[in-house]
């Protein structure tokens, strides 16, 4: 244990550790394999397991790391191989029969295992390999920027050391050393950093806020409850890279005067909270949390609260009921936490990523950060893609990216060439957008004008097959359900406006129905206590907004064009396009389709039960959607 | 277990590591449950006597959090994820393939106790979607069926 008394032994310690990591490069081999929570769900346990195991069969002297997520999800697991003096190369999709292979090949013959290779990363001083794809070449990387995720997946969470070495901790010596706790805030302010929990308020005049309001103690808050079903980037940061949370963390407690921190997270998360809490043990192990910290006079703790499964506790004022344990419902707003937060006290709450590039800031300065991005949104943004999307994973973009350069660059487009037909940006309170508005520059202030939000990172893209009717119910079913009940538009508003959209997607809409939603939203947005219930009707209203004729359609002609909503729609069978090649005849589990080899099959519209067995085994889109000749609805009106 | 057989000795010592802290409810809870596998009414009783945290109170914390129990729970815990990255990849055909083949129904468990099914939102590994948690174990990029087959050789 090395508790560091001043800011020279820090970076004594860096530079050491450097060396060490340096000459373990020169000499030695080593094998990283992603172990995030979608890595180890991929198999990377069992690869890492393997991997253990052949190499102590064959007596090798090969050091095994487990990192954070790298971002392609897709990919996982993910197993790196860098050999002594050599660049190290990204084997994707391992499995842990392809593992003796990879370590005689490679590890043993010094050869790279081309056709299981993805690519290798570029680093100075060392000669890139013939014939292998760099990351930056990649399409996912190439318009990726990486600060707030710029650790991840390149060091060992679990070990302070790496994190030092890659100028951990720098940006809080820097800050207790040379600057005032006014000139942090003014930092922040000139950087021009907005809370990426998705409001996008100033983070340094929310500092600001907090430093001049009366009452102590103060606390800084992290808000690490990433509740938005389809989003991951908080998770990943935590489980990649602790450790500048809890630098930009001390950092803010250092400029607003804070003594004590808390970290809310998410119980669904073990790994996060596993990795958090000894990476704060850690800390405290350097003398980089506790008292007198780097022998600066400053003392700074932090405290780790677990959620308890209540997608509200994202809203501040419910986290901070919550970590009184009580009820995480939430309160009217003024008072903001900044002036009285936890047990009434200021308190100054962030999100996740806004922590974790704080310390870049104050390192590298305003200055650097506000020239990336755009001028009123800098920086970058992190999304977690996912969806129809070719490219699954959680990317890091500068701001003023297109969402179709997201989609089609990054994301590499819909899978089996689908059409895309909406990306949902914000999760459960944004919303969606159409093709026509793919070249809407990401950035806080024209999401918000183009009908979507920024959100916290979720990015959903769907396709041809998607409803938006019943997409736009799904979220209100999550949203209403997550309603804490509290105030009446909210819990009653949200109920009402599922049950138009359930009776619409089953086929009983009324022509009244779309003023309707139109009338309670506008009532929940104006009238509701706090974000989830002015947001609850966001995702309907953005796609009533774009997607009208889908409601209307379902309305009018109980038609489904995406196939979803059962008993709205029937399959089709294309005699032009249709080889009779027989795949939808195995396919099919109820004797629906009839037809002879090598000539158009036909559906049996009376057996077809419209599972979409047929729809998804045909690969010519022969097969196609149309509306029923009675639908389902009528037909039940007629037995009744 | 029966209720009667309850052991509430293990509280006793939870409500002892918590006692310095402030505003502990909740992980006093979670680690409660975590013995019991769910909130049995004896053991918030306790809580609340040796606490002396009225039990309306505890109630309330209970019931406002989707990770407390009041019902016992089956052998195995199977969580299938609706986040909207699995409910667009067939997590709804999945949970209905789960009702059929293991009589259990989302939030309940089978008469016999060996499974309890819960829908959860979101376990943040949308990149292998749809995905299930059968107690600790992810299973990613999975459908109805082969998951019934794993669950059903379970002890």
């Amino acid at each position: 244990m090395t508790v560091l008394d001043n800011p020279e032994q820090l970076n004594d310690l860096r530079l050491s550790v450097l060396e060490h990591l340096n000459n373990r490069r020169a000499n030695q081999a080593v094998v990283l394999i992603g172990m995030g929570t979608c890595g180890i769900a991929a198999g990377a346990s069992e690869v890492a397991e393997a991997m253990r195991k052949e190499l102590a069969q064959r007596n090798l002297n090969v050091k095994v790391i487990g990192v954070g997520c790298i971002g392609m999800c897709v990919k996982e697991p993910l197993v790196d191989i860098q050999l002594p003096g050599r660049p190290r190369v990204t084997y994707a999709n391992v499995k842990t029969d392809m593992v003796p292979h990879l370590v005689e090949e490679h590890l043993v013959n010094g050869q790279i295992v081309k056709k299981l290779a993805l690519a290798q990363m570029v680093e100075d001083g060392i000669q890139p390999e013939q014939e292998l794809d760099t990351y930056q070449n990649l399409p996912f990387y190439r318009k990726q920027l990486r600060i707030a995720m710029r650790n991840c997946g390149m060091i060992n969470p679990e070990d302070i050391l790496e994190y030092i070495a890659a100028d951990g901790y720098q940006g809080l010596a820097k800050a207790l050393t040379s600057m005032e706790p006014d000139d942090v805030i003014e930092e922040m302010k000139d950087s021009g950093l907005r809370g990426r929990g998705g409001a996008g308020f100033l983070t340094g005049v929310k500092w600001e806020f907090c430093r001049r309001a009366r009452g102590t103690p103060k606390y800084v808050i992290c808000n690490a409850d990433e509740g938005d079903p389809g989003a991951f980037m908080d998770r990943s940061i935590l489980e990649g890279d602790p450790h500048a949370v809890i630098e930009g963390m001390t950092i803010a407690g250092y400029a607003i005067g804070a003594r004590d921190g808390y970290i809310y997270c998410r119980a669904e998360y073990p790994l996060a909270i596993q990795r958090l809490e000894k990476a704060i043990c850690q800390a405290h192990e350097y003398g980089l949390l506790g008292e007198n910290i780097l022998g600066t006079g400053f003392s700074f703790d932090l405290h780790l609260k677990e959620g308890a499964g209540a997608f509200v506790c994202g809203e501040e004022t419910a986290l901070i009921a919550s970590i009184e344990g009580k009820r995480g419902e939430p309160r009217p707003r003024p008072p903001f936490p900044a002036v009285s937060g936890l047990w009434g006290k200021p308190s100054n709450v962030n999100n996740v990523k806004s922590y974790s590039l704080t310390p870049q800031i104050i390192l590298n300065g305003a200055d650097w950060f506000s020239k990336i991005g755009t001028e009123k949104s800098t920086g970058t943004a992190v999304f977690a893609l996912t969806g129809k999307i070719k490219n699954t994973g959680l990317i890091e973009v500068p701001m003023g990216i297109t969402l179709r350069e997201i989609i089609y660059d990054v994301g590499g487009g819909m899978p089996r060439n689908k059409r895309f037909k909406a990306v949902q940006t914000g999760g459960p309170l944004g919303g969606c957008l159409p093709e026509s508005a793919l070249d809407t520059p990401v950035d806080f202030d024209s999401l918000t004008q183009a009908g979507a939000t920024m959100g916290s990172g979720g990015m959903i893209v769907v396709d041809q097959d998607t409803c938006m009717v019943e997409f736009a119910r799904y979220f209100l079913t999550f949203a209403s359900a997550e309603s804490c009940g509290k105030c009446v538009p909210c819990r009653i508003g949200g109920q009402r406006l599922l049950e138009v959209l359930t009776r619409i997607a089953e086929g009983k809409g009324r022509p009244e129905d779309l003023n309707e939603i139109e009338y309670i939203s506008t009532q929940m947005q104006q009238a509701s206590l706090c974000a989830l219930g002015q947001l609850t009707p966001g995702p309907v209203m953005a796609s009533l907004r774009f997607f009208r004729e889908e409601y209307e359609a379902h309305i009018r002609d109980h038609f489904c064009q995406a196939g979803v909503c059962k008993g709205m729609f029937q399959y089709e069978i294309d005699e032009v396009k249709c080889p009779g090649c027989g795949l939808c005849l195995k396919a099919c589990t109820s004797n629906a389709i009839i037809g002879e080899k090598k000539q158009p099959h036909v559906i049996n519209q009376v057996n077809c039960i419209q599972c979409g067995a047929c729809y998804e085994v045909c690969n010519l889109g022969a097969i196609h959607i149309s509306p029923r000749v009675v639908p389902l609805v009528e037909v039940e009106e007629a037995v009744d | 277990m029966s209720d009667d057989a309850l052991d509430l000795a293990p509280i006793e010592s939870i409500l002892d590591a918590f006692k310095q802290e402030k505003g502990a409810v909740i992980p006093i809870l979670q680690q409660v449950q975590e013995i019991y596998g769910y909130l049995p009414k004896e053991a918030l009783a306790a809580i609340s006597k040796k606490a002396g945290i009225p039990i309306t109170r505890l109630y309330g914390v209970a019931t406002f959090y989707a990770q407390f129990r009041l019902t016992r729970r089956g052998r195995h815990l199977v969580k299938v994820c609706d986040g909207t990255a699995c409910h667009v990849r067939g997590a709804t055909k999945i949970v209905a393939g789960l009702e059929e083949a293991l009589n259990v129904s989302p939030g309940g468990s089978d008469p016999d106790y060996k499974y309890s099914l819960e829908i959860v939102y979101c376990l943040g590994s949308c990149g292998l979607a749809p995905i299930a948690v059968v107690d600790d174990k992810v299973y990613g990029k999975t459908d109805a069926d082969s998951l019934v087959e794993q669950i059903k050789q379970l002890p």
